[in-house]
């Protein structure tokens, strides 16, 4: 049976990939951020995941507003990240897992939830940088990649219940895969930053830490908010933070906290990376 | 915690200092952020810049836009209806980044806006003991 062995949180911004780009890791205004990722990296190498699973938004690469999906999943049999605009594109690409993707889609869509399947897709900053902080270097990715996009853009945005009831049945989908997978799941972007307007710069960082106190313990506590709150909470991009309630939604074993990094300001942003355990339950 | 904001603006919540890129901003900033979203491509950004005014009709920019953009007036392509996400690929051809974008909305300086940015600067670590994670 396949089952998740843990969750990795982390913001996304494409300063992160600009810096990686121009290998500032050691960098004293970058140094803070990535040494989060050190225990990242430790538990990568002791748990060796075979998949990663990722709920993240696209910021106009894949999608444009001609055709915006609430909630799309992808099922290639490899994505690519591509220029975006500012001259950065990550080589590497990205193995999918297309066995996985489509019963994940199978499972989800008998959940009564309705995505956009994807067999062609390109992934941008918010899948392409966790992969560089999570596997940094040259070698090829050692995990393939099913992809989950959250319309946080374009309002009307999915509640944040409605995240993490997709998010559940994402994990019962890993769950009942009858391949011997050991999955890892992502959540990324965040925490609070805004970009535009008047109250552009700004960051909550009692709204953030209520999230990082609670996301392990007891999400549903994030639940209470909905999407408009949290922009006015967290900013008009923290709203990225519906991808972490459904990754965390995935999680439905004995989770715990294994680490919590959280650092302001990053780019304009209150940059986080979190990582949580999930421990099956024991069968009946 | 903050009061959450309950003030309607047309018939919408308002949060302050805050747009929210509903379906009528979506709508009326169709052609500008059609626009940005071709400078994906870097033969693009390079058409772009070498004859804006063509570039901007063969999107079919409406007047307030192509006026927000001669400009660089960054508010005035929001209000506009241009989206920050689409945005920051034409901030990038002009040059600017997220810090400089701010900066010009809030009527700030660079180094004031950076500086309102670093008023919060904190770093709060946790690591369980766990031996995977231990060196």
């Amino acid at each position: 049976m396949s089952g998740i062995c843990g969750s990795v949180f982390t913001s996304h911004v494409p300063g992160i990939g600009n810096a990686i780009a121009k290998g500032l890791q050691q960098d004293p205004y970058w140094k803070p951020f990535f040494d989060g990722f050190d225990p990242v990296h430790r538990f990568l190498a002791a748990e060796r995941p075979d998949v990663a699973v990722v709920f993240y938004n696209d910021h106009g690469l894949n999608f444009f507003l001609d055709k915006m999906p609430t909630f799309a999943i992808g099922a290639a049999p490899e994505y690519r990240h591509e220029d975006e605009g500012w001259g950065i594109a990550f080589k590497r690409p990205y193995p999918g897992h297309t066995d996985l993707s489509w019963h994940i889609i199978e499972h989800v869509v008998e959940s009564e939830f309705d995505p956009v399947t994807c067999q062609s897709m390109l992934v941008d900053h918010a899948v392409a940088v966790p992969f560089e902080l999570c596997w940094p270097g040259e070698d090829a990715f050692p995990v393939k990649l099913v992809p989950i996009a959250i319309n946080t853009v374009q309002h009307p945005l999915p509640s944040p219940k409605r995240c993490f009831d997709l998010g559940k049945a994402v994990g019962r989908a890993i769950e009942s895969f009858a391949g011997d997978e050991k999955v890892i799941v992502f959540g990324t972007g965040g925490l609070s930053h805004q970009l535009e307007g008047e109250r552009a710069g700004h960051i909550n960082t009692d709204y953030d830490k209520f999230c990082l106190r609670n996301l392990a313990p007891d999400p549903e506590a994030l639940l209470q908010h909905d999407t408009l709150d949290i922009v006015e909470l967290a900013g008009s991009q923290g709203v990225e933070i519906l991808n972490w309630i459904a990754a965390r939604g995935a999680m439905r074993g004995s989770v715990r906290e294994l680490a919590s990094n959280y650092h302001v300001p990053i780019s304009n942003t209150a940059a986080a990376t979190v990582l949580l355990e999930n421990r099956a339950t024991v069968g009946a | 915690m903050l009061p959450f904001s309950k003030q309607l603006h047309g018939g919408k919540r308002a949060i302050p200092g805050t747009l929210i890129f509903d379906g009528d901003a979506a709508q009326a900033g169709f052609a500008l952020n059609a626009m940005c979203y071709s400078f994906n491509h870097a033969e693009n950004r390079a058409a772009f810049v070498a004859d804006e005014e063509a570039y901007m009709d063969r999107f079919r920019l409406n007047e307030a836009q192509r006026k927000a953009v001669r400009e660089r007036d960054v508010p005035a392509m929001l209000e506009a209806g241009g989206n920050v996400y689409y945005l920051a690929k034409l901030a990038g051809i002009l040059g600017l980044n997220v810090q400089d974008l701010g900066a010009l909305q809030t009527g700030m300086s660079l180094e004031d806006f950076k500086a309102s940015l670093l008023s919060h600067a904190m770093t709060e670590s946790r690591r369980a003991d766990d031996a995977r994670i231990v060196a």
